[in-house]
């Protein structure tokens, strides 16, 4: 294939690309999406391979075997409850072979360049390595608080925004020292006088310049890469766990910057391209959970709940929270027979309970009945945007059955009974009533204006965002205390 | 503590203070209860079932108000039975402190303490020992039962094969409790219900129950008085409800008025000529007969017919339904032990502190208490006028004011930035920017449209893609230099897992997205 072909058929992957995120929009285009996902990918690593910069096929075919065998196996074992801890790790590889062919190009004999275009690829390896290195190590840490390997509550060390700030401020300067390790036109033209420095010609006596002025231009790029990696721990370690579907878009963001600034500095148009269909779809999810928790994106990162105390939330007006009512799973499932119409909330705690076969079961049962059940979803339910869906079509749940915060708010207050199972901070009346508290103006399932409220949780904890829920002491709330996946099943006996 | 209840002894009165069910219960919060033998008789309650619940069953009134220390009943004393009460005994029971002065005077005058269940202050707490509304639910049915059966016709429209039958139409007046049960009860049996209420905020409450609510056409519709119920209201919005019923009387086959108004006489608004406009055969229950009736011709505990209609003025709708009613009142007086006995040990405390205990104590240890001090409103009155709020038209005009400079500073800043990167960078990396930039937006365009609930496929196609980033290592691969093969080697190796990873779990999760 000569280089003509090759870059047509990236065109064509580019294409496919394109299509495969906009078959997404619905449900019924989807999995045509992720095939043209597929084909393009297919498309794009044939078209490289038969190119001409590659020869070493043996090498090639039988890493890309093992890869492709662990990867399989990967997506084919993972529990969708696992799906979160699945991304994380997935966009750690992409942030390391970012890093492994940034350093691979800058080390890569046959590249040279000078002057301007030599400062501006050492600008590109530069910050292609430093994303790389930090969606990394933020995307193991993400992994690991998610899977439970490390603490889930955020972690955040004496003077944090100092530490962060030097580092910040080291990779700067780091950046000039980089730059500066390069060969000036003064040297190559001092080596080869007469000789005009931009001409490939050249190429013999500049790598002898070059080579020398890399090493200096390694440890530079090493010490730059070990601070980038420290900056990702520090700041994915000080993110507790319902701030997580933040992280993962954004580090989903950072993983397709990375991708193009690779692509910058290979001079490949197809991985820009790619990159920022990437970037910018992890960064509009950022931004949509964002806007779900009516939070700052930077107040986010740097971790915790924002500048209120969650202590002065508590009780506010001094007045006490009244009583929560406990509720036997019999009750529950008397009421359920006597409602025409149930709509169920998902949270978090649904997942950790395993609850959604059981739920799906319930489901089943009422819809038998002649009964209206739907879900509500809220957009930062679960760790990860989506999480909640994936995890009811696991169940079989019928995707029509699941609706959006926004598309069901508006019918909660003709709902007989609204089941909320393992979620707190997304179904609490503060958000709205008072002014004073820190989830203020954070949109929320209006759960409470439906008849009944069963509200099925372990205790009588607060949320992630450590806010007494006034919803628990309202008069038409029932709590139904117990492990969720219990309290569903007793439930589903009953009835 | 011993808890006597006596016999009713109310001509007609049918209805038990205590039922076998509620004594169980009492017995738990740590009471022992008498019962006078025959109590429960006329609401079928046999002797025998009480002695089971561990009751202890005499013959005698006098022997039930000697020992008990606390009197359960249905109606107010007669003079007769306040006869055998004596100083520090407690009484609960319908009073009407507002009606009956006499009475109150000589509850006070035997020094004993009196809770009446017809002053339950009307709070969302209270509302488990409400005795009037479980009785006026029961009355409400009762009348449509009762209109049922002095109405020629089917209520339900059928079509049968000796012809067409239209469906009755009831018209509510008055959505309070005993109205709703009326609509409820008449929709049951396949009437067309209509329902008019001065508040119209209860418009909602009676479409719940499949009643169609009549609007008036008027200003300042505000009927909502304290505590829950209607007021008087003026003589213009008299004027055009009158117009509203006349115009129905010439429709609706049933009339069951409901409408009362606290401490006065209650309104006419059924009058003689909309009585006599009814078609023949028509029924009109009265259910504020004791008050002396929404309709002029109502007599109370009669029925009478006037022009070919029916007018039912029973006064004792709950009582006819014995059963239902004892064990209603008999659960709200057990909702009024509970929160009496608060340490379940049997020890009764009046606790005056308490907003729905002191509403409901008329008489302390004979000193009249009533009226109580006004209780906190259920729900606030809703202010006339909202807050000025600055209108969409205002606030859209604020923002177009703000916008111009807000979008256009970043604009020129970014706009300068890329002049001078152009004007120093050479035109392949640009033509690259280029790229870059576009595919940003078509990017922004494309994500937008994703569906919220594929946000984790999104994620994990997107995954998958960024696994692009094998190209990089492929071209790099092939290098000269044994350090760049094993690093390009690696990140193949990573990039491999992650695309097919990526795409194969993309794949098995949309898989299971199904439709129903």
């Amino acid at each position: 294939m000569n280089t003509g072909m090759v870059t047509a058929a990236y065109i064509i992957a580019a294409i496919l690309f394109i299509l495969s995120l906009a078959g997404l929009s619905r449900q019924e285009t989807a999995r045509r999406g992720n095939l043209f996902g597929m084909a393009g990918m297919a498309i794009a690593v044939l078209a490289t391979v038969f190119g001409d910069a590659v020869d070493n096929y043996l090498v090639l075919v039988i890493i890309a075997a093992i890869g492709g065998f662990i990867g399989l196996t990967l997506a084919k074992r993972v529990e969708m409850t696992q799906m979160p801890e699945l991304v994380a790790i997935l966009h750690s590889f992409v942030g390391l072979a970012a890093v492994l062919v940034g350093f691979a190009t800058y080390l890569d004999p046959e590249s040279y360049y000078i002057g301007v275009e030599r400062t501006i690829h050492d600008v590109e390896i530069y910050l292609g390595v430093l994303i790389g290195a930090l969606t990394f190590t933020g995307s193991v840490v993400a992994f690991g608080k998610l899977s439970g390997k490390l603490g889930s509550k955020p972690l955040v060390i004496p003077s944090r925004g100092l530490v962060i700030g030097g580092i910040g401020a080291a990779c700067l300067v780091l950046l000039f020292v980089f730059i500066g390790t390069a060969p000036d036109t003064a040297t190559v033209a001092a080596v080869l006088p007469g000789v005009d420095a931009s001409a490939a010609a050249t190429a013999d006596a500049v790598d002898v310049v070059s080579s020398e002025s890399k090493t200096a231009g390694t440890l530079v790029l090493i010490i730059m890469t070990l601070l980038a990696f420290a900056f990702g721990v520090l700041m994915v370690m000080a993110i507790g766990g319902a701030d997580m579907p933040v992280v993962i878009s954004m580090l989903n963001s950072y993983s397709g910057w990375a991708a193009a600034a690779a692509g910058f500095m290979l001079s490949n148009d197809l991985l820009i391209v790619v990159g920022a269909l990437v970037g910018s779809s992890g960064a509009i999810l950022s931004y949509i959970m964002c806007r779900a928790m009516n939070r700052k994106f930077l107040s986010v990162i740097m971790g915790g709940w924002g500048d209120v105390a969650p202590k002065a939330a508590t009780d506010a007006d001094g007045e006490p929270q009244g009583e929560a009512v406990a509720i036997q799973a019999d009750e529950v499932a008397e009421m359920m027979r006597d409602a025409d119409s149930v709509v169920i909330v998902p949270g978090y705690g649904m997942a950790v309970a395993h609850a959604q076969h059981p739920v799906s079961e319930l489901v089943q049962k009422l819809r038998a009945a002649g009964k209206n059940v739907r879900f509500a979803i809220h957009p930062v339910a679960g760790r990860m945007p989506g999480h909640m869906n994936v995890l009811l079509a696991e169940a079989n749940v019928p995707y029509d059955l699941v609706l959006e915060m926004d598309e069901i708010n508006d019918e909660l207050g003709d709902t007989d009974v609204v089941v909320v199972i393992g979620a707190n901070d997304i179904v609490n009346p503060s958000a709205e009533d008072d002014p004073s508290s820190p989830i203020a103006g954070m949109p929320v399932l209006e759960v409470w204006k439906a008849k009944n409220v069963i509200v099925s949780k372990r205790g009588m904890a607060t949320g992630y965002a450590g806010v007494e829920n006034p919803l628990f002491f309202r008069d038409n709330t029932r709590m139904l205390f117990g492990d969720a996946k219990d309290s569903v099943q007793a439930v589903l006996a009953a009835l | 503590m011993l808890i006597g209840v006596p016999k009713e002894t109310h001509p007609g009165e049918q209805r038990v203070a205590l039922t076998p069910e509620t004594a169980g219960r009492i017995m738990k919060l740590g009471h022992e209860l008498i019962l006078q033998a025959g109590a429960g008789d006329s609401a079928d309650f046999a002797d025998e079932a009480y002695r089971e619940a561990g009751v202890e069953v005499v013959d005698d009134m006098a022997a039930v108000y000697e020992r008990a220390a606390l009197i359960m009943k249905v109606r107010a004393p007669d003079e007769q039975e306040i006869e055998h009460l004596r100083q520090g005994q407690t009484l609960i029971s319908f009073i009407w402190p507002a009606q009956n002065e006499t009475l109150m005077s000589a509850l006070a005058g035997k020094g004993v303490t009196v809770l009446a269940m017809d002053s339950v202050p009307r709070i969302s707490r209270a509302q488990k020992l409400d005795a009037l509304s479980s009785m006026a639910n029961i009355g409400g049915y009762r009348a449509v039962v009762e209109a049922a059966n002095r109405f020629g016709r089917f209520f339900t429209g059928q079509v049968t094969a000796a012809g067409k039958v239209p469906p009755a139409k009831v018209l509510v007046i008055g959505a309070g409790v005993a109205g709703l049960a009326a609509i409820g009860a008449a929709r049951g049996m396949g009437a067309i219900v209509r329902a008019f209420d001065t508040r119209p905020e209860v418009a909602e409450q009676v479409a719940s129950m499949g009643g169609e609510f009549l609007m008036l056409e008027f200003d300042d519709k505000d009927g909502d008085g304290e505590g829950g119920y209607a007021k008087t209201m003026s003589d213009e919005f008299i004027a055009a409800e009158m117009a509203l019923f006349r115009e129905q009387a010439k429709e609706v086959d049933i009339v069951i008025t409901t409408a009362l108004i606290p401490g006065r006489p209650a309104p006419e608004l059924w009058t003689t000529d909309m009585v006599e406009s009814m078609k023949p055969g028509s029924v009109i229950v009265d259910l504020a007969a004791e008050q002396g009736g929404n309709c002029k011709l109502t007599q109370a505990n009669e029925v009478i017919q006037h022009h070919g209609v029916t007018l039912i003025g029973y006064t004792d709708l709950p009582s006819r339904m014995a059963a239902q009613s004892s064990q209603l009142y008999g659960t709200n007086l057990r909702h009024l032990l509970t929160d009496l006995t608060p340490g379940k040990d049997g020890q009764i405390d009046v606790n005056m502190d308490d907003a729905v205990i002191r509403g409901t104590t008329v008489v302390k240890e004979g000193e009249i208490t009533w009226p109580p001090p006004a209780p906190k409103l259920s729900a606030a009155p809703k202010a006339k006028a909202p807050p000025a709020k600055p209108t969409d038209a205002e606030l859209a005009k604020a923002a177009a004011d703000a916008k111009p400079a807000s979008v256009l500073v970043p604009m020129l800043i970014g706009a300068v930035a890329l002049l001078a990167l152009g004007s120093v960078a050479p035109p392949d990396f640009m033509s690259h920017f280029t790229v870059f930039v576009m595919a940003c937006f078509v990017g922004y365009q494309v994500v937008w449209s994703v569906s919220p609930a594929l946000h984790t496929p999104l994620m994990s196609v997107t995954n998958a893609i960024s696994g692009i980033i094998v190209v990089g290592a492929l071209l790099q691969i092939s290098s000269g230099s044994a350090l760049v093969v094993f690093l390009s080697a690696v990140a193949v190796l990573i990039a491999s897992i992650n695309i097919v990873g990526g795409f194969m779990v993309t794949q098995r999760m949309l898989k299971m997205f199904r439709k129903d």
